[in-house]
């Protein structure tokens, strides 16, 4: 049977469960203002949403190939623009884009100009520091770990902090070889 | 109809938000972790309520406050309103729904294979943890009468899953 063909995000996330983003930004919210009063350090606070993004996107990838019916990309450009097509639409109902690579193409910014989890938020000064939405970079490096990419996710542009966007820089490390259970020629 | 996220943006979060209290910050304090989900919730609750009731007239007493928790407020929530709901007229009310869509889609994500994670290793007792993801609920709905000036308390009962049902008591 020839495989199907990958499927677009908004195909997706029309198909998907959905549900109120009300809950799911407030929801966000109330976790990281529970964060910054026990962890108290903004830097612990950035730490702990990046570590659990990433066990998010460890699992989410699952559900992320399931869905999406995409086969080996063929390599980290069209990784990227996977991930903003695809991966931000099926899960936050909103597009990215993809600018920014490096000569070599292992490096690239992932733009967002809509961005769910900030509706309603305004960061006091002693948040400076923070960031808010620290727990997105986490889930791709994590997502990307379990296909085999080791990646480094860092902000660029946050507009919480006053720029016109968000953008978040994916730079691929190294690429894992596969490792299968077995030998070949069993 | 407003904003949407898929379904799995949501659980995925609850989860890992109970999983970092629990088996992070707290691995042997599990009172204080269940106060931090309550926590979470209640401020949930709190901003939510404040923001389903700012075009309705005050509530004239507990019982249409109530209501409105079972009825508008589940939907927006769950899609669905609250299946049973008694009261004792004495101050306590349990609110039973049949299918409790955070414990039904909960079981299906922790399936064995996500054992190989690098997470300390989750809850032997699958009954605690249900437990615990159960303080996140009870949260919000304390949280969303609170802002509706009816200060409670607010446990859950799961021996009847996957139905589960709220008791709230008000205090005097």
């Amino acid at each position: 049977m020839p495989p199907a063909a990958p499927r677009s995000g908004d195909a997706i996330f029309a198909s998907v469960e959905r549900v109120n983003a009300e809950l799911f930004t407030l929801t966000y919210g109330a976790i990281v203002r529970q964060l910054l009063t026990d962890l108290e350090e903004v830097e612990e606070v950035n730490k702990q949403l990046d570590q659990m993004g990433y066990n998010i996107g460890i699992r989410l990838i699952d559900e992320f190939l399931a869905k999406s019916n995409v086969s080996r990309c063929v390599d980290f450009k069209e990784t990227a623009e996977m991930i903003a097509k695809v991966g931000f639409k099926m899960f936050l109902g909103v597009t990215a884009s993809v600018m920014n690579w490096d000569a070599d193409g292992t490096c690239c910014s992932i733009v967002l100009e809509d961005n769910p989890l900030v509706d309603f938020v305004e960061l006091p000064d002693t948040c400076q520091g923070l960031y808010y939405c620290n727990i997105l970079s986490g889930v791709i490096r994590g997502a990307l770990e379990m296909v085999a990419m080791k990646t480094e996710v860092t902000w660029i542009r946050d507009m919480l902090r006053g720029d016109d966007a968000y953008e978040l820089q994916v730079k691929l490390l190294k690429q894992v070889p596969e490792e299968y259970p077995y030998k070949d020629d069993e | 109809m407003g904003r949407e996220v898929s379904e799995s943006c949501i659980d995925s979060l609850l989860i890992e938000m109970v999983s970092t209290y629990c088996n992070r910050f707290y691995a042997n304090k599990p009172e204080l972790a269940a106060r931090r989900i309550e926590a979470i919730g209640y401020q949930v609750g709190h901003q939510l309520s404040e923001r389903y009731t700012m075009e309705r007239p005050r509530f004239s007493d507990h019982l249409e406050a109530i209501k409105f928790i079972c009825k508008d407020f589940w939907s927006e929530l769950f899609k669905k309103q609250i299946d049973n709901l008694k009261t004792n007229h004495r101050g306590t009310f349990v609110l039973q729904d049949n299918r409790f869509r955070w414990l039904t889609r909960m079981s299906i994500d922790q399936s064995p294979e996500n054992g190989a994670s690098e997470e300390p290793s989750i809850m032997a007792d699958e009954k605690a943890v249900e437990s615990m993801h159960l303080y996140f609920p009870c949260g919000i709905i304390r949280g969303a009468l609170s802002n509706l000036g009816i200060p409670c308390a607010v446990s859950a009962d799961i021996s009847n899953l996957p139905a589960c049902s709220f008791v709230i008591r008000i205090k005097a």
